[in-house]
């Protein structure tokens, strides 16, 4: 027997797809464009107005650099004010009429920007011959920002498998503290990595163990494993190091490694390929977990694993062993970046030597949502603002601004940043509760 | 459902029926009750602090050396230094017998009156900790807040002239304020914007750190002809009135604010709905409570709490502001707090635990080998015990062990 088919108008099966754009209420509207207008304003009066008589100069090459480009002057209050009058311009548009979502990323970066440039003029004007040192600004950005970077990744692959991870600034404590220590003992860097390394996974494995068997609160173990660290690295370095600092705690710096070619490339070349080992490590390792977490079987459990554990179990998921896997690699980053402190920076340990930058990171895990590239970014940011108050102090601005309170910008941003812009997060949903089998 | 309360936790209940006293004794530590788990985990903790002082020994990292020719030398050398560092360590903090042979020499009072001064601000900054704890908020910032509140409280002792008594209940007010304001930007950054107090308190502990930098550059709040970044003395009128030993009434405060806070939390209806935000706060909600304005609430009495650690070590400890003013009671506190279980009573006894161990630590360090680190170490190993009963149970084979930590109620991300 045959039944006829019927003819089926194909367009009854095709899922008709819209984009709903979700409409943004009057007040925040405004709100956000009357913020615009005050950035731009600010930049025209303050930055653009204030500055002093003279050119702002930019010096873009360093001595010895391979290809030198001349210094950079320019009117630094006039191009100031065009800044200015720009972001007023997109403070306008977003009053007419809301900006979309990927136009406002757009709109916020080139403000950002923007302002950061023109407060550099205004910064720069007065004396032509104490010109900022771009080179300089982007190269210590970078090293600022690779430590957090880091400890940004560590946190994203941990709570990314459901487990909270407070204690980044303790894995990278012991990670530094290991690192000079063992490279120091041993006269080798390699085995002072690797001790770094292992130091931070140690620490992680505690967090692992409390966490995941033990099911201690993550919020509370990791500040517990941040003073035990503390304390320990401090004991350490009071009864070993300073027994016999020149054994126990001798210069020991990772040699930096110079890219033929890309180092030579003006501004950056040198801040990005004429560095140590640990620098082209993160390069790796940004990518391979950017690309892992959201391309590979692996970041697919993973993420499965922090936002349903037990939707990933009955599919067959191991989901503590994903978790204990996680959670010690992230240690083994962190780890690196303590490394990045001592052997790959003031090749000495001292006491607290991280001071903060593991919490810092994990500001950058939240202001960035969880996302390799947000967190990047963040770090970035929060590297660049660290610095510019070494570059500024150099320099000296027009209206003294007491290094204080250029100090106090990273953390002003990040309060900033995270009431502001982030606002509620929205976390892996199974971040910070431990599954159990029923 | 994966929940916050963990079932390994709840063991068989304890037999029920006449008992006699030394069954009952042994039921108390098979089925684990509270002060049982406490007692192990702080001798788990000694133990774990007596191999980090034998490691740190330098004699008996040598003789460890040659371990296998005469292991011995080991031994004897570890046990020296441990022995050394735990007397050292309980005469700083209870009591010297040489102070009874010394013919007023030593002060038989000393000991107890230095773990006395250091017990009145951690109890303070437990305080400060637990009270959050209790509205389901984790408050890191008492560093920032008692460094505002000792910025306040100071800057009010120095400057102003005003008569005794008059003067010390000002600069107290002060400093409350300066820690109240200090806590209450979290809460009100977390009932606004949802922004979690972890990050915004950790940031604001630096902001007040590098204002208190900036303040003891200025003229005005450092002392006059000084170098030195440090403020002027209290004048006397705003002193916290001396008690005895090293002890000023700081400790007073400290009993009354805890006195108080268990008003606050078990008998008062403001701590009834902050405890009803923090144990369930969509629950709180649908009774029509606002969590908001508990969130707010309970950041200012907790940095209130925190202010009055800066008091007490602007007025009474110190008598000066300096950079290290806040000596790392901020995040001492958060051991205290978790000691303690996030109650008045065993913040209370946690802090008088912990401050017996800084003055004991001040001792070791100077009269034995072993650096004051070690009790910096012990300390969050006891916590970390604690939290674990599981490993408790597991270590000493009870039948069950009780937890009741407050840590459950420190909220994820997303809480």
């Amino acid at each position: 027997m045959s039944t006829p088919t019927v003819p089926v108008d194909e367009d009854e099966f095709v899922a008709s797809h819209e984009v709903v754009t979700v409409p943004v209420s009057r007040r925040r509207r405004i709100g956000i464009g009357v913020a615009f207008l005050l950035a731009g304003l600010i930049t025209f009066f303050a930055w653009g107005i204030g500055a002093r008589n003279g050119d702002a100069a930019f010096q873009v090459s360093q001595f010895g650099d391979k290809y030198q480009v001349p210094t950079m002057r320019f009117p630094g209050g006039a191009v100031a004010m065009i800044f200015g009058v720009i972001i007023v311009a997109v403070g306008i548009g977003q009053l007419l009429r809301p900006y979309g979502r990927t136009a406002m990323r757009w709109a916020v970066s080139v403000t950002a920007l923007l302002f950061v440039l023109a407060f550099l003029c205004w910064a720069g004007t007065g004396d032509p011959t104490n010109a900022i040192s771009l080179t300089g600004l982007v190269a210590n950005s970078v090293i600022a920002s690779i430590p957090l970077i880091l400890g940004a990744l560590c946190g994203i692959i941990g709570e990314r498998s459901g487990v909270i991870n407070i204690a980044i600034e303790g894995q990278m404590l012991v990670g530094a503290f290991a690192g000079a220590l063992f490279a120091s003992a041993a006269h080798n860097l390699g085995i002072g990595l690797i001790a770094s390394l292992a130091a931070g996974g140690l620490i992680a494995v505690l967090l692992a163990v409390f966490a995941i068997r033990y099911l201690v609160n993550q919020i509370v173990l990791g500040v517990v494993l941040n003073t035990f660290a503390l304390g320990l690295t401090n004991l350490g370095y009071h009864s070993i190091m300073q027994s016999n600092p020149d054994h126990y705690n001798a210069v020991t710096t990772l040699p930096p490694i110079k890219i033929p070619l890309l180092a030579d490339i003006p501004i950056i070349g040198s801040a990005l390929f004429d560095v140590n080992i640990i620098v082209y490590i993160t390069y790796g390792l940004i990518v391979a977990i950017d690309v892992a977490l959201f391309r590979t079987r692996w970041g697919l459990r993973t993420r499965a694993v922090g936002e349903h554990p037990k939707a990933a179990d009955t599919v067959g998921i191991k989901v503590n062993r994903t978790r204990y896997r996680n959670v010690i690699i992230a240690g083994l980053i962190a780890g690196l970046a303590g490394a990045f402190l001592t052997i790959g920076g003031s090749g000495q340990f001292n006491t607290n030597i991280s001071s903060g930058k593991g919490f810092i990171a994990l500001a950058a895990v939240i202001f960035g949502r969880w996302s390799p590239r947000g967190a990047i970014a963040a770090a970035l940011l929060f590297g660049f603002t660290d610095q510019l108050q070494i570059t500024l102090g150099i320099v000296g601005t027009p209206v003294a601004i007491p290094s204080a309170f250029l100090a106090m910008a990273p953390y002003l941003v990040t309060v900033f940043a995270v009431a502001g812009l982030v606002g509620r997060v929205q976390a892996p949903a199974a971040d910070g509760q431990p599954y159990e089998k029923e | 459902m994966t929940t916050q309360t963990a079932p390994a936790d709840v063991g068989p209940p304890p037999p029920t029926g006449r008992r006699n006293l030394g069954r009952r004794i042994l039921d108390g530590y098979l089925y684990g009750n509270t002060a049982v788990v406490t007692a192990l985990a702080f001798v788990c903790a000694l133990v774990f602090g007596a191999v980090l002082i034998a490691l740190a020994d330098e004699a008996t990292r040598k003789s460890l050396g040659y371990f296998f020719q005469h292991p011995t030398d080991t031994f004897t050398d570890a046990w020296n230094a441990i022995s050394a560092g735990y007397s050292a360590l309980f005469r700083g903090a209870v009591f010297n017998t040489d102070s009874l042979y010394s013919n007023g020499g030593i002060a038989v009072f000393g000991p107890i009156s230095d773990t006395l001064v250091n017990a009145a601000p951690l109890i303070l900054g437990g305080l400060s900790v637990a009270v959050a704890f209790r509205a389901g908020l984790f408050n890191i910032g008492v560093q920032g807040q008692l460094i505002m509140g000792a910025i306040c409280a100071g800057y009010v002792g120095f400057t102003w002239h005003l008569p005794a008594g008059l003067h010390l209940i000002v600069a107290l007010l002060a400093g409350i304020i300066g820690g109240a304001v200090w806590g209450g930007i979290v809460g009100y950054l977390k009932a606004k914007t949802g922004a979690h107090e972890v990050i915004t308190t950790i940031m604001l502990n630096y902001v007040a750190l590098y204002l208190l930098g900036y303040l003891l550059g200025l003229n005005g709040f450092q002392a006059p002809h000084q170098t030195e970044a440090t403020s002027p003395r209290i004048l006397s009128t705003a002193k916290l009135p001396h008690l005895f030993g090293s002890l000023h009434s700081g400790l007073i405060i400290a009993l009354v604010a805890a006195v108080l806070c268990w008003w606050l939390l078990s008998r008062s209806t403001l701590g009834f709905r902050l405890r009803a935000v923090g144990a369930n706060p969509f629950a709180a909600r649908t009774a029509g409570m606002h969590i908001e304005r508990g969130y707010i609430v309970v950041m200012i009495i907790s940095g209130a709490l925190a202010g009055l650690v800066g008091c007490s070590q602007a007025l009474g400890t110190r008598q000066v502001v300096t950079q290290d003013v806040d000596a790392g009671f901020g995040f001492d506190a958060i051991t205290v707090a978790l000691l303690g279980r996030g109650s008045p009573g065993g913040t209370v006894l946690a802090g008088l635990l912990f401050g017996a161990f800084r003055a004991g630590g001040v001792v070791m360090a100077s009269q034995t080998h072993t650096p004051a680190d070690v009790v910096s170490v012990i300390e969050p190993v006891i916590v970390l015990f604690i939290a674990a009963p599981a490993l408790i149970r597991g270590l000493f084979r009870l039948r069950a062990a009780r937890s009741g930590s407050v840590g459950q109620l420190a909220k994820g991300w997303n809480g």
